[in-house]
């Protein structure tokens, strides 16, 4: 866009800096400081150059083996919940009511498990799940599943899943509503005459318009499942045994249980700089992916705030490449 | 054309789905312990309101509400107020390294709250601020400020410039613009802003945990420590969910079509 060069910008973005550096950059130089020493306690510490990371990245260590185990578990975590949830939310997207009140009675549902504590959505599925005094494990195993997710480890899993899909989905479903209404009606009509089908339309209208909205809804599935700690820890608590222990989890424990502070910076060094990789892969795609959405747009002007000029996004309707 | 067929029947079962666990929590609440403990029963059949009295009349309880409104409302009102004049000067401005700062600003968004807990703890301790309100709303605003950043940015980006032209104009003074001008313009926008900065801080559990021990304990920790302490109270530990709930329940309807904006870092 046309935002013109001035330097004095950076006295408005001043505090910003000055707040995020005091809760960023400080902390990370004391991680970065512990991560090259060891400690016997009494505050003498010794320089350990490299060693915890040696340690951390070879799997036949005790702390490296904890670490790629944890590192494992996540992303096959973060994998399954990405396969369930971002489905599951277009088809919820897709489902919305068009109008009237049911669509704002909707909304706030949606919304609902978003908003709640991160401990308490671990405490309302512990709660839900126990076949003692919760109706889902009750249930089952009225229906005779042998289900208890704390002596076993694949029902540990399905409800730290389970849970995530409850707690998550909704947020990929409002994303993918946000992107859907932002369609022009004249692309629907332009689709009505030429007669495409359901899917037609799906595909060539409705998912290259959400792209950039998925992309974001995965940016932030990926990364916040990724640094999962809260609602697994309450729930299972890492267990039954590590089976579901997640990277935070594993972090925590030698951090604050152990204290094991150059094993914990090793570890919280290596996690950080994942995050800040796919983190960076994303915002490069993203921010792309925005300058080409600005090119199209302003080669067909007037499209998007005057739909009633009717018929002319057709070329919409060909499958970009890539999508179909 | 728009939706798909069964779409009531889809949307009706997924809306099930994610009230029963909540109804489940609300059901309990209102049980007594013996009734939860001895049968399932699908509604309370003695209904009581022991654990909502017992939560508002034991102070280690209800404190935990207070502390946890303390530094909620303290991490809101600094986000806002730091992240006001930066979003203006990235929506209107460009300057050097504003996209480097711009990535540097979600990678802290996105930046796990476990790595930050141990050092934070050290950090706070060191300053003296540890188990006061300030060391939580200030470790809150690693996350919170990135993202009122970018919600208001989007705001700000929907008033005109020719506005802030007419006003320098006009002979308005940066500052006198901002305030008199520009904030009410973009009010809904800080409205949303703040919503979100105080849901993120409110649900966060881990920093909040870490850096208070007595006196500014938050609810979050109040609820784990008791439970694992006094065996299984699950009729007061419903209830003290439940009352974690209501707050975001209760302003849930005002920003209804804001909040994919909120958690979409305002791109969308």
């Amino acid at each position: 866009m046309d935002k013109t060069v001035n330097q004095k910008a950076w006295f408005l973005v001043l505090p910003v800096f000055l707040v995020v550096a005091f809760s960023a950059v400080l902390p990370l130089m004391t991680v970065v400081n512990y991560s090259m020493q060891d400690t016997f306690g009494n505050n003498q510490f010794f320089w350990n150059g490299v060693g915890w990371f040696k340690e951390l990245l070879d799997p036949s260590t005790d702390l490296g083996g904890r670490f790629l185990a944890s590192l494992g578990r996540n992303l096959f975590f973060s994998l399954v919940i990405l396969a369930i949830e971002v489905p599951l939310g277009i088809v919820v997207a897709l489902s919305m009511p068009r109008e009237g009140w049911t669509v704002a009675a909707c909304l706030v549902i949606l919304a609902l498990p978003l908003l709640i504590p991160w401990n308490v959505v671990g405490t309302i599925w512990q709660i839900f799940g126990r076949p003692d005094i919760g109706l889902l494990g009750y249930l089952l195993n009225a229906a005779g599943f042998d289900y208890n997710y704390v002596s076993n480890d694949i029902d540990a899993w399905v409800t730290v899943i389970v849970m995530d899909v409850w707690h998550w989905t909704s947020l990929v479903a409002l994303l993918c509503y946000a992107g859907l209404k932002s369609i022009p009606e004249a692309y629907y009509q332009a689709a009505q005459i030429d007669g495409a089908s359901r899917w037609a339309v799906f595909k060539a209208i409705q998912l290259p318009k959400m792209n950039r909205v998925l992309l974001i809804a995965v940016l932030l599935r990926f990364m916040d499942s990724f640094m999962i700690y809260t609602e697994p820890f309450v729930v299972t608590g890492g267990g039954p045994g590590n089976s579901t222990t997640f990277v935070s989890i594993e972090l925590v424990k030698i951090a604050l249980g152990q204290f094991d502070l150059g094993k914990a910076a090793a570890l919280s060094l290596v996690y950080n700089l994942i995050i800040l990789i796919v983190c960076w892969i994303f915002y490069t795609v993203m921010t792309n992916a925005g300058v080409e959405r600005k090119v199209q747009a302003s080669s067909e002007p007037a499209v998007e705030p005057k739909p009633s000029v009717a018929l002319k996004p057709v070329p919409a309707l060909e499958p970009k490449e890539g999508v179909a | 054309m728009h939706s798909i067929p069964g779409r009531r029947l889809i949307m009706g079962l997924f809306l099930v789905f994610l009230l029963l666990p909540i109804y489940w929590l609300v059901n309990m609440s209102f049980k007594t312990n013996s009734e939860i403990v001895s049968t399932m029963t699908l509604w309370p059949h003695t209904p009581t309101l022991q654990h909502y009295k017992r939560i508002f009349t034991d102070e280690s309880w209800y404190s935990g509400y207070i502390n946890s409104l303390e530094y909620v409302v303290l991490n809101t009102i600094i986000s806002i107020s730091v992240a006001l004049p930066a979003a203006y000067a990235f929506s209107r401005y460009r300057f050097l390294g504003d996209k480097h700062l711009f990535f540097w600003l979600l990678s802290n968004r996105m930046a796990p709250a476990a790595v930050y807990a141990l050092p934070f703890f050290n950090l706070y301790s060191a300053i003296g601020l540890f188990d006061t309100p300030w060391a939580v709303a200030l470790a809150h605003c690693i996350f919170n400020v990135p993202l009122a950043v970018w919600i208001l940015e989007g705001f700000v980006s929907g008033v005109p410039r020719e506005i802030d032209e007419t006003a320098f104009l006009d002979g308005y003074s940066f500052p006198r613009f901002f305030i008199k001008i520009l904030v009410p313009l973009i009010a809904s926008g800080i409205g949303v802003a703040a919503f979100f900065c105080f849901m993120f801080s409110w649900v966060e559990l881990l920093l909040a945990r870490t850096l208070t021990s007595v006196s500014a304990k938050p609810i979050a920790a109040i609820m784990t420590r008791t439970v694992s302490a006094a065996g299984m109270d699950w009729g007061l530990l419903a209830a003290a969910g439940v009352l974690t709930i209501i707050p975001g329940a209760l302003v849930i309807w005002f920003v209804r079509n804001y909040i994919a904006r909120g958690f979409a870092l305002g791109r969308v």
